[in-house]
């Protein structure tokens, strides 16, 4: 249970969700997936490891450097659970919270 | 840490219940639901139509980053300001039937509130498909490449 929680966590995030997309057809090295974000390279390796350890990503030696690919049977997975639709009203009620907060300190 | 908005779906049924508390007085959070102006606000929605009254109908429209418009509509059965709006809901040339929607609103404190939004839907297949929409959405959008492996996935 701990271990499904983690895998929503992960893909809470833009900039994983944004990695997953990269690796999703072709394997890449972690330089190369650095290449595509403005983040600092060890900010982009830890997204990488949350990744990793979650199972949605798996490495593969190649050569002298890591690549990753993404782990279609674990990304099902996630794919047939509730969190993105959780995710998806809990941003559309704090929108509503803060559009109303700023209403009521207009009157 | 204790989510704000929660989902409850059993397994099996074609129903499900969203719960989320608000930072906001009772009467606000109602009028988030009342007021076109701020129903476009925070459901970034056009409000073509809203009649708050039993027998009532309500249209919206949305646009996305495409330009394609999206349209929203349904009947109101019940309209009791600050607690409760029972109405139907559905998504215009979609394969998606009309749901049935009842939306409680509560009062927990002077500040906070909380909403109850039970929604029906006509199986449980729909229901299924339903909370499987925004994954596949949000992956979409972001890049159409992750398609092949959805479908490769099914």
């Amino acid at each position: 249970m701990n271990l499904r929680r983690d895998v929503f966590q992960a893909i809470a995030d833009p900039t994983r969700r944004a990695i997953l997309l990269l690796v999703a057809t072709q394997s890449m090295t972690a330089g190369a997936i650095a290449a595509n974000f403005d983040t600092a390279r060890p900010t982009v390796s830890k997204h990488l490891q949350i990744l990793t350890e979650c199972e949605l990503l798996k490495q593969e030696q190649s050569g002298r450097e890591v690549s990753y690919h993404i782990n279609a049977k674990k990304m099902k997975e996630v794919a047939d659970f509730i969190e993105p639709f959780r995710q998806m009203w809990d941003g559309r009620f704090n929108k509503l919270e803060s559009v109303m907060k700023k209403y009521k300190s207009k009157k | 840490m204790e989510q704000k908005t929660k989902i409850h779906a059993e397994d099996g049924k074609q129903e499900l219940t969203i719960t989320r508390e608000f930072d906001l007085p009772l009467e606000l959070l109602f009028k988030a639901y009342e007021e076109p102006e701020l129903i476009e606000q925070w459901m970034g929605t056009k409000v073509l139509k809203l009649e708050n009254k039993k027998h009532g109908s309500y249209q919206f429209e949305t646009t996305d980053p495409k330009g394609n418009k999206h349209g929203f509509n349904g009947t109101i059965h019940e309209f009791s300001p600050n607690q409760k709006i029972t109405r139907t809901f559905e998504m215009e040339h979609t394969p998606f039937a009309v749901q049935l929607e009842f939306l409680e609103f509560e009062q927990l404190t002077e500040d906070t509130s909380k909403l109850t939004m039970h929604v029906v839907y006509k199986s449980v297949a729909m229901r299924d498909q339903m909370l499987k929409l925004p994954f596949a959405q949000g992956i979409n959008m972001a890049h159409n490449r992750i398609q092949d492996i959805l479908r490769k996935l099914k």
